[in-house]
Order: C-alpha cells, then structure tokens, then sequence
C-alpha cells in the first residue's frame, strides 16, 4: 500500500475526496441496495419463524407464574431455611393469605398450581381447595386456619416446592428433560422407573442413524441406475421415485399399516407360502421395525434427488480412465467413482438424518411404545398435558443435538462437502 | 372520463360493501367444537337443527377439534383472539380449562334450564357438575368389547375384566389406551386389591408399581390405541380380541355393523362430557353462547341425543325420555351404560385424583411403556 501512497497524504479521488472514503461510499450503496432486495425474505423469517422459535424455547426457563401469582409470599418465604425442618412462621401464611386473596378473584390461584403441581403432584387440589374456601377465612392466626383447612399447608414438601420455584427464572424444565430434578440435597437423577428422555433420546438417535443408513443402502443403487440409463428411461423412473413423494404422508404410513399389520398383506403372504406358521406371525410394526420400515419408505426420495444429482455430474470418462488403467470393474467403481460421490451421500444423509430425528407422525402410528421418538413425547407435553416448559426444553435438547450432530459432521467430512447436484 | 371514474367509485363501492357484508352477518356465525363422528352428527340431529330453526339467523359451524381443545384455547387466549363459541370436552379436561382461567364460570341455576317439573338445574343435574365452569352432557363409560367367534377360546367367554390378564383362557392381543389411567384401576381390581381402595393404593409409589407390575404380566399381548375409533377397528379386523373403547364406539360395531362382537361391561369407568364457553368472549358472543347451551342442554334435548348414540343424558330428569334409535329402531335404555343390568360393578373416573396425579403418574407410566 505505502508505494501508492504519495508523499502528501492518501489518494484521491476526481472530486477530491480521499479515495478509500468514496469506494466504500460506493459499496454502501451497493451493500444497502441488496440488503433491501434481502430485507422482505429476511424480515419475514424473522416474524414468522425466528420470533416464534425464540418465543417458545423461552418458555423452558420462564417461572414469572409464581413470582407474580404469590408476590408476597415468594418474599416472605426466603427469610424460611428449608433445612430447619419445620413449616414456616405466621408471616409467610399472612402473605399467602394476602396473595391468595388477590389471585382467587383473578382466577389465577389454578394457574399456578398447575404449574406448581408439575413438580409436586398434590399442590393442584391443595390450592383448588384453599381457592373455595379462602373467602371464609379470618383475619389473624392464618397459619393456624390454614393447617385446619388441609393439613398439607403443614407439610415440608409443599413449602419446599414454593421456596424452589419462587424466582422468575427456573432450571426445573431442563432437569426435567435430562430426567433430573432438584431436591433440597441439591441435583439428582430421578429415580430409575421415571427416567424416560435421555432413553428416548438414545433411541431417537439410534433409530435415525439406521434409518439413515438404510436409506443410503437402497437409495444408492437406484440413484445410480438412474444417472446410469439414458434421459427417457431415467425420466420415466424418476417419477416412480417421485410418485410416493407426492403421495400424502398420511395414506403412505396407512398403508404401511395395512402391509404390515399381524392380519396384514405381508404376514398373510407369508403364511400362505408356508414361510412362517399361523401362530407365529411376524411382528412387524408397533414396534421399531415399523418405525425403520415406513420411515425409510418415506425419507427415501431425499436421499435419492440429491445422491442422482451428484452422480450425474461425475463425468463416466473418469470410470474408462480408471479401467484402461487396469483397475477392476470394483476397484474402479471403489476408488474412483464412489469417492466422487460422497458429497451426495453426505447431503442425503444430513437432510435424511435431521428429517428424521424430528419427525412423529409416522412413529407415532406405526411405532407403537419401542418405537416412538422424542418429538412424540414433545408433541404430547405441547397438545395433552399443556407442560410447554418441559415441551421447550425438550426442544432445546433436540436443536441442540442436531447442532452438535452438524459440527461433528462438520469436522469429520467438512460442510463444503456437501452437494445437493 | 368522468363516467370512469364513476365506474370506478361505484366498483369500489360496491367492493367495500360486498367485504361488509360477510362481516355483518357473521355476527351470527357460532362456532361449536366438538369430537366429530357420530358423536357430532348425533349433536347435529339433537341441538344444531332444531336450535337453527328456532333462531333462524344463526348459522352454526362445526369445527371437530375437541381432542386438542385444551391446548388450542390456550394458544388462542395467548393470541388473544379466541374464536369458539362453545366447546365439548371431557370433565378432566374441562377441570384444566377451569384452573388456567381458559373457561367461563358458569351458574348453573342462572345459566341452564330447569327441569320440566321446576327441579333446579343444579339439582337435576346433581353430582355430575365436577367443575364451575363445566354444563354436563352425557355419561359415557369406558368398557370393553371382546370377539365372539374367537376359536382358542372353544366354549369360554369372558364374564370380567379380569379376562383381560388371563391371556393363558383369552389368549389373542387386547387394546389398550395408551394412557395410565383406567388401565392401572383394573389392572389394581385384577391383582385383588378391594374396589373402594383402589384410589388409596394407586396414590402410593408401591401401588403404582404394584398395577404396573400387573400390566407388565400382558404387556406383549397390547396393541396400545389413542383414537376411539382404533379398537372398533381393530376388533372388526380381527386385528385383536379384546379392547376397551368408548361404549358408544363398541354400539355402532355391534348394533350398525353387525359385527361379531360382544360388551364386557364389568367395571366400566363411567366419565363426563359436556360443553364449556371459552373466557374472555365479547358480551354479544357470551351471550349467544349461554342460550346455545341452554337450549342444548334442557331435559328434551339431552334424551333427543340418546335417540343417536348410546351415551346417557346426564339430567336425570331425561332418563324417563330415552326411547328408540332413531333409525335403527332398537329400544336404547338397554345399551345405556347407566341400565342397571350394565352398571353392576363400575368405577366412576376420579377427577381430583387424576388432576393432582396425572403428570406424575404419566411419567411413570411412559417410562415402564419405553422399556
């Protein structure tokens, strides 16, 4: 730079201004102009994905609920040591007294104790009832007249249970969703008949990394036959690989069903032949073979345009090569053509993998209970039992896992390697 | 030019009105949410037509979401902008609604009808209001249905629910739902615990473990179901030989299908559906509501629904009223779950139990369900 440099300063451009300052003006303009080209797209995503995403997953942390529903009494409670084994003085029943006042005319008693009830089954009906009958209370003596109304407002573990929860932020969902909790000894895993996530989690994983594999398997072969024959065959096969694709997904896994089932076609056929004995039929779906079966089915397409598209690049000069170099057909197609087509294999797998670990409709049918994935249980906690803490917090794990599964993937192949044609 | 431009004024016109015009008379559009099937067509047949032609204005629009009301009025009360009317749910769910502020309260004496023998609403109803903002409708029960052309069986039928365990007499897969709850009482009443304990037991960790260890003994012989409609399916498939559905269901197999299938009414676990209002409705649209289900939920109507399905009123001023089948003919007091022949020995859902429990047992039984 120092060269172009003349002795009395920077350069300059036409109108006198320093050079380095105008192209930059010039760029910014340019930059300006494709960012407003962007911005509809951008802004978009924005609103109506990012936004929301970002919305929910807060949800597995917020506990504003309890703060807010019980202001008084999430105050008065910190000066209580939970350790002292004993319920808390008169002062944090006057506050409860207070809030409790407040929030049954709002109606907002149920609502926290719903939330509470999540971490302490019993605390939902404790405060139900203490709702209907608070407008009889006194003034005065509230802890007496609370123990008399149920004698739970007495016990360590509800008192507990509102010390833990009183802040507005809460760990409680993302212990949940490890299948841990936090007792008064600190954190530790739940008991061995409770713990679910990480199992299902595992299971998800493994259940994804087969279909994955199953899909490169079959979906190899036809890919290649489909580079491999001239443009009219290719064509006409191509949409037997795309019919299925545009058939909903709903008849395809019912007719999975309908193939699949003990009554089934599949089984039927099989017994007919005298395969196997009317007794023993094969259990082939409400389990993970269903799972692996119908998903496979239905994730197959994505690993084929991708795997076709790559393959058709690879030139066939580069096979003749090889060969009238003295490799063998399987050398050739080992050392040669196969390398060049990993970043097809790479694409497909990505997308097969990440579609696949986030996907319950078809588990949720075919799967049964060994074959069903976590996002069914996300699905459950969003729709059926409203915990959308736990739903978010297990939809956290799930991105945070596909995250780490694409680093990895990033480091051992590299992302550049990937080619979707 | 000017005529264009009166052209254009009047098109614009006309395109401001016509937008308008919708508007105005969807004021008197009702959204009513229900289960779909035959469930709603019975709704259709007992309230929907006769109450269009009393108020012959307004138009009701059918919306079959009950199975995700709770978490789609939440999301709609979050958005604020509700747009149901009035929404048939189970008790347990309406229980939900209730504590997260999501229903409106309801006075039943203000509210409903009386009984046609001036017997108040609350009374004539009685027990079955189970939450403030709940109006009852029908009784329905969960219960068994079983094949009867079964050939491991030879001369054998089951007489209890207990045959649902013996898979050594009653060989064959059995449906279940794919819930803890109904399935951990009977598996409790099958492994000898008393009838009036079973809520005692069930709420201790070892009674917990004690009815899963109970379920665990057929576990390989369930096929679990989530939708009503599976085990009727499945039953008429020959898919398995026992499940347990909604009685209602298991009618239409036996009674409109024909098929070969039988009830097993043996502890049946009676439940509660019936309608809540949304909260936070404007006045205009709450007050529609409220005559809606007035009107929906008098001593007639409720024994009208009955003449569709086999669900019992829940007024007990309707039972008298239940007669034919509408089409079929059959006299229906005999397949309501509530005759006395079919009610020997029944459980009715616990909802305090269940509401307190739910989440807790539910980890626990999803859990055993993976392994």
């Amino acid at each position: 730079m120092s060269d172009l440099q003349t002795a009395d300063g920077p350069l300059l451009a036409a109108d006198g201004t320093s050079l380095k300052a105008s192209i930059s003006r010039a760029l910014r303009r340019q930059k300006i102009r494709a960012l407003l080209l962007v911005a509809p797209l951008f802004l978009f995503i924005c609103i109506t994905f990012l936004a929301p995403i970002a919305d929910m997953l807060f949800r597995s942390v917020e506990n504003n609920i309890v703060p807010e529903t019980l202001p008084q009494t999430t105050q008065a409670i910190q000066a209580w040591d939970p350790k002292s084994g004993e319920a808390p003085g008169e002062a944090v029943y006057a506050a409860l007294y207070a809030d409790l006042k407040v929030a049954v005319k709002a109606r907002n008693h149920t609502k926290v104790a719903s939330r509470l009830n999540y971490e302490t089954p019993g605390i939902a009906s404790l405060f139900r009832k203490s709702g209907r009958r608070i407008k009889k209370m006194k003034d005065g003596n509230y802890k007496e007249q609370f123990l008399k109304m149920d004698k739970n407002w007495g016990k360590l573990f509800v008192w507990e249970t509102i010390h833990r929860f009183s802040g507005p932020y809460t760990s409680g969902y993302f212990l949940s969703s490890v299948d841990a909790e936090k007792t008064s000894e600190g954190v530790s895993l739940k008991p061995e008949d409770e713990r679910l996530y990480l199992y299902l989690l595992w299971r998800t994983m493994l259940l994804s990394v087969v279909i994955t594999i199953t899909c490169v398997l079959l979906g190899y072969p036809i890919a290649y036959i489909l580079a491999d024959l001239p443009l009219r065959t290719s064509n006409l096969l191509m949409i037997l690989v795309l019919l299925p694709f545009w058939t909903s997904l709903l008849v395809r896994t019912s007719s999975w069903i309908v193939l699949l089932q003990e009554q089934g076609v599949i089984n039927d056929f099989l017994v007919m032949l005298g395969i196997i004995d009317d007794q023993s039929r094969l259990a082939l779906m409400y389990n993970e073979t269903g799972t692996v079966i119908a998903m496979t089915h239905i994730l197959l397409p994505f690993m084929i345009l991708p795997l076709f598209s790559v393959m058709k690049t690879v030139s066939p000069s580069y096979m003749r090569a090889a060969k009238s170099l003295g490799a063998s057909d399987w050398t050739a197609f080992w050392r040669v053509y196969f390398p060049n087509t990993i970043p097809g294999i790479g694409a497909g797998g990505v997308l097969v993998f990440i579609l696949a670990i986030g996907y319950y409709i078809t588990p949720e049918l075919v799967g049964g209970t060994s074959g069903i994935f976590i996002s069914n249980r996300i699905a459950y906690h969003i729709s059926s039992s409203l915990n959308w803490g736990l739903g978010a917090a297990l939809g956290v794990m799930l991105l945070g896992v596909v995250l780490v599964m694409y680093f990895i993937y990033d480091k051992i192949v590299g992302i550049d390697n990937v080619k979707l044609g | 030019m000017i005529t264009k431009l009166k052209y254009a004024i009047a098109a614009g016109t006309f395109a401001i009105a016509a937008a308008l015009a919708p508007q105005g008379a969807e004021a008197d559009n009702m959204t009513i949410v229900s289960w779909g099937g035959a469930y709603s067509k019975s709704q259709l047949r007992a309230y929907h037509e006769p109450y269009m032609k009393k108020n012959p204005g307004v138009k009701i629009i059918n919306d079959e979401s009950s199975a995700e009301a709770v978490a789609k009025l939440r999301a709609m009360a979050e958005a604020k902008n509700t747009t149901w009317d009035v929404v048939d749910v189970v008790a347990a769910d309406a229980i939900r609604l209730c504590d997260e502020g999501l229903a409106m309260t309801i006075n039943p004496d203000k509210h409903l009808a009386k009984a046609p023998d001036g017997t108040p609403a609350s009374k004539d109803f009685g027990d079955l209001l189970v939450s403030e903002c709940f109006i009852p409708q029908i009784v329905y029960s969960t219960t068994f249905g079983y094949r009867t052309n079964v050939k491991e069986w030879g001369s054998k039928e089951p007489k209890d629910v207990c045959a649902v365990f013996d898979t050594k007499n009653f060989p064959g897969k059995r449906s279940l739902e794919k819930r803890p709850v109904n399935n951990l009482e009977w598996a409790l009443l099958c492994d000898g615990v008393a009838p009036n304990k079973v809520y005692n037991v069930l709420g201790t960790p070892a009674g917990i473990d004690q009815a899963l260890k109970k379920l665990a003994t057929i576990k390989d012989h369930i096929i679990w179901w989530s939708a009503g409609a599976e085990t009727p399916q499945r039953l008429a498939d020959g898919q398995i030989v026992m499940g347990s559905t909604y009685n209602g269901r298991l009618f239409s197999v036996i009674e409109e299908q024909k098929q070969p299938v039988k009830m097993l009414w043996d502890w049946q676990v009676f439940d509660l559906d019936g309608w809540i209002i949304p909260a936070g409705l404007s006045d205009a649209r709450k007050k529609r509501a409220l005559d809606y289900v007035k009107f929906a939920t008098d001593t007639q109507r409720l024994a009208d629904q009955a003449k569709y399905i086999s669900y019992g009123p829940a007024r007990k001023s309707s039972a008298p009223l239940v007669g034919k089948h509408a089409d079929l003919g059959i006299d229906m007091a005999p397949h309501m779950p509530t005759d006395p022949k079919n009610a020997k020995t029944t459980l009715l859902y616990n909802y305090e139990f269940w509401a307190d429990n739910r989440d807790d047992i539910d980890a626990k039984f999803q859990a055993w369900l993976t392994k």
